[in-house]
């Protein structure tokens, strides 16, 4: 549980946003890419089975080069710890104190990492994982080893986290089987209040009572391809949105040669890929500004692409060339935000079980399940997120080989 | 294989160019006033120098390459040596060995650092790719977490107290009284030592150095070279340095001297008793008992014990750090590993900045640097004597 934040007096000035050092060699910022789908890995030597900490470019026993980035048991022994009163980071001398520790893990490196404040003196046991601090770079952070649940007990680690809890939502397309999952799994969370988005507010829907019942939503006219809507949108609540979920979409089913003109595909480009860029600019620069706005500062901002950006499914090709033009531009919007502290998480699911998928074969990912896992995305601070077996399925072969994948899904799109 | 033994090998002009909190200056101005200095104080010409070893945190983007031209010499030997508190030690081995091999006949070894007012962030935030990946950004701000690290283990380990480290701190503050050059000459007592304000937990302000500008020099030439010109030398009887020794030892336990001390005495052909003094590298006082154990001037994991039984002032039985030390002089960067060195030759030589050691004859020196990650890697000593 978070505590509640307490309320900001207006007359005092905002606190600017900064961010832990930024800079990684680029062998250590291999740590940041496991980071980021949660994992905490490091570098093992293929030859000779050491695992290296802080993360060179040859295994530090027999030179091999050979070093793959490998799944950590996270056990660990903390040997020392300090609490800093003093730093000259800008960003940690207005967190002081700051508590760290030097803990040996079971694979053998000895690593230095943030430590909980529930961790007791050493010697002690602890748990080692990989987060992403505020500057978007991953960081070890050791937990009691008793404890299952996550960071949010320690308010010092609440920043490596995006938790929703009395945080306030912004949910672009409300109306969607995916958007009141959203909504449902986003009050559940303990979000504080949650704006629903309706690009046409005043169609009735299938849901419609128990979403808007909730008293935590508020319905605001969103219409992602109206670019003077968004605008005033943003400049009415953008000032507010704690966390922005984009899961607005037009979703077609075709490929090139039966789609018949660029009509479907402009539609899905004015809302997959513009939509996102018209949002960014209406509501990036005031998330930006509350980057460090005490305890409910701006934090996150979700796009829910599709793992078909990864590579293109021909059935649905037009569809996929969107979300790969919003990935592309989702990459720069993390750009922009990090020095804010705001995470950019991509989300990656595999189909949904929705009516344009219908004629997919299952497993389908359901919407409930894509809404828990965006939530719990959030809570554990990860930046790209694939949910479902599907997803987590076509990453594996796109990492082990982007041009193969290509071809499998074109002779996919022949049989299916 | 037997070393050779350091034979013949004289040390000149110990200088320190007086330390600041903050300058304006460069390095490269600090480098060059101890040149100036060791030139005023032997009556040398600048081309009468023909070797130089240099060493410097901030001379960036030069090097002890692009000094050579900044001063205007024309040197046969060069050397960098990027050392921090082990440089001293260090840049006096290779000097010894270029003269002794006669190629160079004299060498002037300076280490020099300029401290403005952003300096030392900007040297913890890229000191090394192992720090910039796995420290810095976790806070530290630089060593203090590392070596807070390392007291906490010991302090557990060995029952050392805080007021072990104290007492450490309290004489060397004595012996800085009155050390005209020393930047922190406000009087110290344990009370003050132990009330300080925390700067991560177990360091207290008074375990910590202070950074500032400030540059230390001497000159390595033979013995015979020395009496020619009429210079006041000491004998470098013995010297070792080791780098990232038990790189698997958990927390920094030892460093190289563990491996290297029977060396050490063995060449010099003394031992810690007949020692006068040491001066030992301060920047945090569980270093300083790490080289007292070390050394063996106590069994390991006795150092505790060895503090409450002696006293470190230089009227003490066991003089440490005669002029005051880092910690009370300053850390004037890469100088900081000059320090001692320079204060050891001034005790022989009795010209010291502050008080003389009575009688002293021998006196140890030990160095130590860069905490590459979460232990120092360089470690080095030597032993001088009066000739």
């Amino acid at each position: 549980m978070r505590a509640r934040p307490r309320l900001k007096n207006p007359i005092l000035r905002t606190r600017q946003p900064l961010t832990p050092p930024m800079p990684r060699s680029r062998t250590a910022l291999g740590l940041t890419a496991q980071a980021a789908e949660g994992r905490f890995a490091l570098q093992r030597c293929e030859s000779c089975g050491r695992v290296q900490y802080p993360p060179v470019d040859s295994c530090r026993g027999c030179l091999s080069e050979e070093l793959l980035w490998t799944p950590m048991s996270g056990r660990g022994e903390l040997l020392a710890h300090t609490t800093l009163h003093h730093s000259n980071d800008p960003f940690y001398r207005e967190r002081l104190p700051w508590r760290l520790g030097l803990t040996r893990l079971e694979e053998g490196p000895v690593v230095v990492a943030h430590l909980h404040r529930d961790c007791p003196p050493p010697p002690a046991a602890v748990r080692v994982t990989a987060k992403l601090d505020k500057a978007g770079r991953g960081v070890l952070v050791a937990l009691p080893a008793d404890e299952l649940g996550d960071m949010s007990t320690d308010p010092r680690h609440g920043e490596f986290s995006c938790d929703p809890e009395h945080r306030k939502v912004l949910v672009t397309d409300g109306k969607s089987r995916v958007g009141q999952a959203l909504v449902r799994e986003l009050a559940a969370a303990g979000a504080s209040v949650i704006w629903v988005g309706q690009a046409e507010p005043w169609k009735k829907y299938e849901g419609q009572d128990a979403v808007e019942k909730l008293p935590q939503v508020t319905v605001v006219p969103l219409d992602l391809t109206d670019e003077r809507g968004v605008k005033r949108i943003g400049a009415e609540i953008g000032g507010r949105v704690d966390i922005l979920i984009n899961n607005a979409e037009v979703h077609r089913t075709q490929g090139i040669a039966d789609s018949g003109g660029a009509e479907l595909a402009r539609r899905e480009m004015e809302v997959n890929y513009l939509g996102l860029l018209r949002l960014a600019q209406a509501f990036g620069p005031a998330m930006r500004a509350r980057g460090a706005d005490g305890g409910a500062s701006a934090t996150a901002w979700v796009n829910v692409l599709s793992v078909y950006a990864l590579s293109n499914y021909p059935p649905q090709g037009t569809y996929s060339a969107s979300k790969a033009a919003a990935l592309s531009l989702s990459q720069c919007l993390r750009a922009e935000m990090q020095d804010a502290g705001i995470r950019v998480v991509n989300v990656f699911p595999g189909p949904i079980d929705e009516e344009w998928n219908q004629p997919l074969p299952p497993p389908k990912l359901a919407p409930e399940r894509l809404a828990r896992d965006i939530v719990r995305g959030l809570r554990d601070g990860v930046e790209d997120l694939f949910p479902g077996d599907v997803a987590r399925e076509w990453l594996g072969r796109w990492k082990d080989n982007p041009k193969v994948l290509e071809r499998e899904l074109a002779l996919e799109s022949r049989t299916a | 294989m037997t070393r050779h033994g350091y034979e013949g090998v004289a040390l000149a002009a110990p200088v320190t160019v007086p330390y600041r909190r903050y300058s304006t200056h460069d390095a490269h101005w600090w480098i060059a006033r101890a040149l100036a200095a060791l030139l005023k104080d032997t009556g040398l010409q600048k081309d009468d120098i023909d070797g130089l070893g240099i060493s410097s945190f901030t001379l960036g983007p030069d090097t002890a390459v692009g000094l050579t031209q900044h001063l205007g010499m024309s040197l046969r030997w060069l050397d960098h040596v990027p050392m921090g508190g082990a440089s001293g030690v260090v840049c006096l081995r290779r000097a010894a060995r270029a003269v002794q091999a006669g190629d160079a006949e004299i060498v002037a070894c300076i280490a020099g650092d300029t401290n403005h007012v952003d300096t030392f962030r900007r040297t913890l935030s890229t000191f090394s790719r192992f720090a910039q990946d796995a420290v810095y950004p976790y806070g530290s701000g630089g060593p203090n977490a590392s070596f807070a690290f390392i007291t906490d283990w010991w302090m557990r380990q060995f029952g050392v107290e805080r007021e072990d480290f104290g007492k450490l701190c309290v004489a060397q503050r004595r012996n800085a009284m009155d050390n005209p050059h020393a930047l922190l000459r406000k009087p110290l007592d344990l009370d003050q030592y132990l009330g300080a304000r925390v700067i991560a937990e177990p360091l207290h302000l008074f375990d910590c150095v202070m950074p500032c500008a400030g540059a230390d020099g001497y000159l390595v030439m033979t013995a015979e070279r020395a009496e020619s010109l009429g210079l006041d030398s000491v004998r470098l009887l013995g010297a070792i340095e080791r780098h990232n020794a038990f790189p698997d030892d958990p927390v920094q336990m030892r460093g190289g001297w563990a491996l290297d001390r029977d060396e050490l005495w063995g060449q010099s052909g003394v031992g810690p008793g007949n020692m006068d003094f040491f001066q030992a590298y301060d920047d945090y006082p569980v270093i300083t008992l790490m080289q007292i154990e070390e050394l063996g001037f106590c069994p390991s994991g006795e150092g505790a014990a060895f503090v409450r039984e002696h006293e470190f002032a230089y009227d003490g039985d066991c003089p440490l750090n005669t002029c005051g030390g880092q910690l009370s002089m300053g850390q004037a960067g890469a100088a900081g590993g000059f320090l001692g060195l320079v204060e050891a030759m001034r005790q022989l030589l009795r010209r010291p900045l502050g008080r003389q050691v009575a009688d002293a004859t021998h006196g140890a020196v030990s160095g130590f640097g860069m905490i590459n990650y979460d232990r120092g890697l360089c470690s080095a000593a030597a032993v001088l004597a009066r000739p």
